[in-house]
Order: C-alpha cells, then structure tokens, then sequence
C-alpha cells in the first residue's frame, strides 16, 4: 500500500513540476517606453570564446556610448544577449527566443559559421534583419533577403595575398594548410581563385590542428622543384609551429600566412621565425600606420583609443571589429530608415552606400551582402616583432 | 538489482567506474528472479512478473501504465501553457533529448555499461538522412529508417568487441568510437560540409511538410511516449531481468546462464538505434547540421542527463533531459555567472540526491509516506 501511495504522490509531483516548469518559462516582457531592441547571440564561452568575447564587449560600449547620446531615433537601444557557448543547437533555441519571446527589432551576432548558418531559415521566415559576425562565405552565398555580413570572406584573403605574390612575380607556389575549419575552407578556397591569377600550386600539404611538428610537410615542399612563396592558410597554433619549422628548414622562398594569425599571440609563438613573414589582415591591426587622408583611419582608430581604454593596452582585436561594424550598420539603417520596422530597416540595410568600418568600405546591393572588395584587406610584414604596413611600398 | 549495486556517482567518477564495475561490492544476486527493489528505483517495475492478475486500478498504478500515463498527460497538457515558437523550441529539444537519454539509461542505469560516444551514434543517424536526403533526394522517412538500419548494424559490428571490456577500458573504447566518428564527419568535408556544417532539407512524410512548432511537438512528444513504453516494457521483460542480472554481477549472470554479451549487445544497439532517430529527426527539425551534433561533449551531456535524472529509472532520464536542456534557459538572467551557477546546481544535486533526482525523490517520498 504505501508503494502504490508513494508512486501516486510522486507522480503527482512529476506532473506538478513539469506544470510549474511550464508556466514559469519566462514569460513576455511588457515593452514600457519603447526602446529599439537589439538581439545578439555569441560564443562568449566554449572554444570560440576568443571570437565572443570582443564581439560582446564592442556591442555593449557601444550601445551604452549610443544611448549616452540621446540613442537612435530619439529611442534608446536595448541589447538583448544569449551566450550559445559556439553551438549551433543552442544559437537556434535563443534566436526563437529572440525573435518570439524578447521581439527583437534586428539580430546581430553569431561568431561561428556553424551559428549563423544555422539560424539564417529563422530570419528568413521571422523576417529578421540579421548581421553576422561570422566568416564563412556560404552566409552571403547565395544572398538571402534577411541576412548580411561584416568579415572578410577566405576567398578575398586568397585574392589579396595572390595579388602580392603577383605584383612579385611569384607564379609556382605551395600550400601548407590546416585541416581545422577555417584552414580547410581556407585551402578550398585558394585553390579555386588560384587560376585567376595564374598562380600554379605545385605542392599542397595539410596537417592537423593538434600537431605539434610540419618538418616532413614542409622537407616535402622544399624538396619540390621550383617553388617560389609557400601559404599556409590556419588557425591557431599550427601556423606558428609551421612557421618555425620553415626557418629550422631553412627554406628560402617567402612565406604568407593568412588573417587567421592576424594577432600578436602569433608573433609571441613564432618568435624571430616570424620576421618576414606576409599576410593580410584587416587595417585595424595597423590603426597608426595608415597614411593620415586614409579616410579608413579615423575609425579604426578611433575604434582601436575606445576599445583599449576600456578593456586595457593591446586588446583590440579584428573580430570586436565585426561586431563594430555589425552594429552601426543596423544603427545606420534605422537612422536613414527613420524607424526600427524590419521591412524599412533591411531596405535601408541593403542600400547602404559607403559606409567605413573597421574591415573596409561597404557596399551593400541587392546580389551583395557582404559588401567588402579585396582592397579591404591590407599586406602586412612582420618586421622587428611588429606588423608593418607593405601596401604601399612594394607597388 | 540490489540495494549494494555501487550505484552512487560522485560528481568526479560519475561517469566511469562505479557504473560498469559490476559485482565488487555486491553479493551475487539472484538472477533468474527478480530481485528484491531497491528503494532508490520504484520505477523500475521489478516484481511484476510473478504477480497475480489484477484489477484495472491496480494495473493502471503500475508504474509501466501509470506512468506511462502521467507521462502522456504531461505531454498533452503541455502545450496549453507554451506560449511561443520559443517554449516550443525548449520543450521539442526536451523530447529529443529524453528519447536518447532513455535509451542510453536502458545501456547505463539497467544493463551498467557506460557509453561515452553515444552523440557519434547521433550524429551517423543526423549525416546519414541529411545527406541521402538534402544531396540525394530520398524521401526523409526512408532515410531515417535506414539510417536506423545502418546505425544498428554499425552498434552491433562495435558492440561485440567493445563490450568484453569493462570499467574505465569499456569508456575508453566508447570514448574513442565517438572521436573517430567526430572527426570522419569534421574531415570529409566535400559530403558533411566539414566544421561549418551543412543545411538540411525539411522533414516531409508523404508530401506534408512538418513545418510548424506544434507539428514537431506532437512528433516528438508521441515518439517520446513511445520511447519511455518500449523502454518499459524491455525492463518488465525477461530481457530485462537478464540485464539487471548482468548489471548485479556478471559472473553470476553467466553462471546462471544468461547469455550476458548477447544481452548486452542487444540493449546497446537498441540505445544507439534510439539515437540514431533522434539524429535524423533533430538534423531536419534544425534544418542544419554540425559535427558539433557528434562530439564528445554531447556524448558526455548525454551520460549526465541519464545520471542527474537518477540511472535504471525511465522517468529519471526524462527529467534529467528536462532539466539539462531547460535550466540553461532559466539561468540565462546570470550572464557571467550562468554556467557557474549551473554547474553548481548539477554538483548539489549530485552530492544531495546520489542516485539522481527521480529515484531519489521517489525514496524521500517513500520514507515520509511510511513514517
């Protein structure tokens, strides 16, 4: 008797709770004076922290600057924030709550491929402007109505740094890739523009993200015949190591790297074997070194002065950039719109004309919604552990 | 199952070795009758088999039919208080996440082996239908189905050899099942999309289109009710018993005849075909697909929903896949602190109710109705 008692109340408890849980789902907030409401979704936790973490610091300084003077339209901005710790499962669940529960105004956000891409048929359907932060071609490829984008795509790195070897006369190079995410892509993406260029990739190598030596890759590039520049299109601490082994090997040809290391960690890892070392990389790296009628370097470094005066010296990094440049594009298009309704906002979004941010100028039409051309990037050196400005120089 | 089964998970070895040590500490058990129930798991409905017909009353108070019908009134009523796409969302993500944690508390809670790769079982069921579907043009109901198929066999191939090992080798091989596949999806980009992911088509069953929340609800919420009688009615069976004999002391199990790989294979294929459905079903709901899907973090997740609902309890597994994919939400009010905070509340649980929260509570509520 007291079993069947027991499993009556417990059960009875089980229902209760499952009732309770229910009904105290966080329910719809009452708007009281109408702030325009921004959602965001980052990876501020987990593997993609270093990509979150600035992203969300940029949005909240500058929304608080925003709202400091006086806000968008006359209505103050309201960030509305989901950490999805990278994963895109639970980039989608807080995009629904964005989009049924907060009703947000526009999205910006998602540092990972994987996060966006998962959440573009919501905006579509929900009819969200959504700006993300993320670098994957596939986003803006084909254009989706509701959907933009701020970074660089890998293919205009390859653009750029085939341009440089080019303008050097380097027309037979190797390729020595990561097989993470980003290097992959990467790879794939250089292979297909190389013909554009006429540059014949004689040798193409990979590793994996984890190991910790590239000597038997690399002896195999060198020992190709007639190899002129090496790329090595990676992410992480695989580019640093490939680096040193190149300088251990002693191989003469140039080596570029790619944005994926535009950060001082990599010089910090890569130590002396870094000099001389090319890449592209967006213009806030080199915020000083931009020749004054630049019209690109009042905002990096004004960017650049309010970032580090908040977060300290040298935090600054390319992807706070996105999130800069995601949220003054929406913030441009409400204030040209002159309202916060989606349909308005994303006509205005998609005419932008002209805009600078951190990664360039942006044109945004209707077949392009990342709005950024290779001259967006800029060839950097490493030189004396620093990166220095070689655009110009070498013509 | 007896009260002595090292059952008991502390927050650090939860996931190895107590659970798949089987017979250190426990008297061998009497395996060809079941054993006397254990306090901590009511539900497990242990004891039915000798017992006399009954009257419907009683036989509804059964926890294979009463539960089962709390479960689908939950199911049912639910719906009248989500009130957007969103309540929706974390209640269908519920139901997918339960139906695997059910099936993997079928390998862990009864049988006592430990899985640590089950996501990559998920995550072959997920590739398979998105890419025979999305590139291939099959109809997304056969894929599932032969995703299942395939995922069964795939379980069977591995669980042969895998499940002679024990303890923290058992883990280990699991653990390394799940990496392998983990990294195959990562790897062969030009068919999974690699690490960016790739879109899958919707889920369509004969030209209608599961499209809006309350489509999939019912789906899910169905497919659950189905899971949890299954699963039901494989512990009331003399599968069952063998199973929960093997979990008490595989030795005697064997002793007193019972086939113990074959059951054990049995019930992992089982849980990894649960999986696989899952997958499948989880790829078109999302409509996009990561490897992410695969990786050893789920699998751990999963192994954690099983425990913190309470092992060798069908129910348990449903609460804790509730709890592990609601709390998240409740706590996101935290900011900084949320995932602090929840690991706080998952070590509290761990160390105040051991045998996770449904047996638990169900033990707390006995010793009270008694006293």
């Amino acid at each position: 008797m007291t079993l069947k008692h027991t499993r009556r109340t417990f059960m009875a408890a089980v229902a209760a709770l499952g009732v309770a849980a229910a009904a105290s789902l966080p329910g719809n907030a009452q708007a009281a004076d109408e702030p325009i409401k921004i959602g965001t979704f980052l990876s501020v936790t987990g593997p993609a922290s270093f990509l979150g973490d600035p992203e969300l610091k940029t949005l909240q300084m500058y929304v608080d600057k925003i709202n400091a003077e006086g806000g968008v339209n006359g209505q103050p901005l309201e960030l509305v924030h989901y950490d999805t710790g990278g994963d895109p499962n639970k980039a989608v669940t807080f995009v629904k709550r964005l989009i049924a529960q907060d009703e947000v105004d526009a999205i910006v956000g998602g540092s990972t491929s994987g996060e966006s891409l998962a959440v573009m048929p919501l905006m579509e359907r929900f009819e969200v402007p959504f700006i993300s932060f993320a670098g994957s071609k596939k986003i803006v490829d084909p254009v989706q109505a509701w959907t933009f984008k701020t970074p660089h795509t890998d293919t205009m790195a390859c653009e750029k740094i085939f341009e440089d070897m080019k303008k050097r006369g380097f027309t037979q190079i190797a390729m020595i890739s990561g097989t993470g995410g980003f290097g992959q892509s990467m790879q794939a993406e250089c292979q297909g523009v190389a013909p554009d260029y006429g540059i014949e990739i004689l040798a193409d190598e990979t590793y994996g993200p984890k190991d910790t030596d590239m000597t038997a890759q690399l002896t195999s590039i060198k020992n190709t015949p007639g190899v002129q520049a090496v790329l090595n299109p990676g992410f992480g601490q695989g580019p640093a190591i490939v680096t040193k082994n190149y300088r251990q090997l002693q191989i003469d040809a140039p080596l570029y790297q790619s944005h994926g290391v535009a950060s001082k960690k990599f010089i910090e890892l890569a130590g002396d074997a870094a000099e001389g070392v090319r890449l592209p990389a967006a213009a806030l790296l080199v915020a000083e070194q931009l020749s004054d009628d630049d019209p690109q370097k009042p905002v990096v470094t004004g960017y650049k002065a309010a970032y580090e005066e908040k977060h300290g010296e040298g935090s600054v990094s390319t992807f706070g950039g996105h999130a800069y440049d995601g949220l003054m594009l929406i913030v441009d298009a409400m204030k040209t719109a002159g309202s916060s309704e989606p349909q308005a906002v994303r006509d205005a979004l998609e005419n932008t004309k002209g805009y600078m941010g951190t990664a360039g100028e942006v044109n945004f039409s209707e077949n392009d919604h990342l709005g950024l051309t290779p001259d967006a990037f800029r060839m950097l050196e490493i030189r004396n552990g620093d990166w220095v400005l070689v655009d110009d120089t070498t013509g | 199952m007896n009260e002595a089964t090292p059952m008991s998970p502390r927050p650090s070895s939860a996931s190895t070795a107590n659970i798949s040590r089987p017979g250190d500490t426990t008297p061998p058990g009497a395996p060809e009758r079941p054993a006397p129930q254990a306090p901590g798991t009511p539900r497990t409905g242990a004891g039915s088999a000798g017992r006399p017909r009954q009257g419907l009353k009683a036989r509804l108070m059964k926890p294979r039919t009463g539960g089962l019908l709390v479960l689908a009134v939950v199911v049912a009523v639910l719906p009248a208080f989500l009130q957007n796409a969103f309540h929706y969302d974390v209640a269908i993500q519920i139901g997918f996440n339960a139906i695997v944690a059910i099936g993997l508390n079928l390998l862990i809670g009864y049988c006592g082996q430990i899985s640590l790769g089950h996501a990559g079982f998920l995550g072959v069921g997920a590739y398979f239908s998105a890419i025979t579907v999305t590139n291939f043009g099959w109809p997304p109901l056969l894929s599932l189905v032969v995703a299942a198929v395939v995922v069964g066999l795939l379980a069977f191939v591995i669980a042969r050899p895998i499940l002679r090992l024990k303890g923290h080798y058992l883990a280990m091989a699991t653990l390394g099942i799940g990496l392998i596949i983990s990294i195959i999806l990562n790897q062969e980009a030009q068919l999974t999309g690699g690490p960016d992911g790739m879109i899958v088509d919707p889920f369509t069953v004969f030209g209608f289109e599961f499209k809006k929340p309350w489509h999939w609800y019912s789906l899910v919420g169905g497919l659950l009710v189905i899971a949890a009688w299954l699963s039901l009615n494989i512990i009331d069976s003399p599968v069952g018993r063998a199973l929960r004999a093997v979990h008490g002391s595989e030795v005697a199990a064997e002793v007193v005849g019972v086939d113990t790989t074959r059951y054990k294979v049995m019930i992992f294929v089982v849980s990894a075909v649960f999986a696989s459905v899952v997958g499948s079903l989880g790829a078109h709901y999302i409509m996009f697909l990561s490897p992410q899907e695969a990786s050893f973090f789920h699998s751990v997740e999963l192994v954690i929903m099983v425990v913190l609902g309470g092992m060798a309890s069908t129910f348990g597994a449903v609460v804790g896949a509730a709890t592990l994919t609601a709390l998240p939400q409740f706590l996101t009010f935290l900011e900084d602190y949320e995932h602090l905070i929840f690991g706080l509340i998952l070590m509290l649980v761990m160390i105040f109710l051991p045998k996770g929260v449904v047996p638990s509570l169900a033990a707390l509520f006995k010793r009270g109705g008694e006293k």
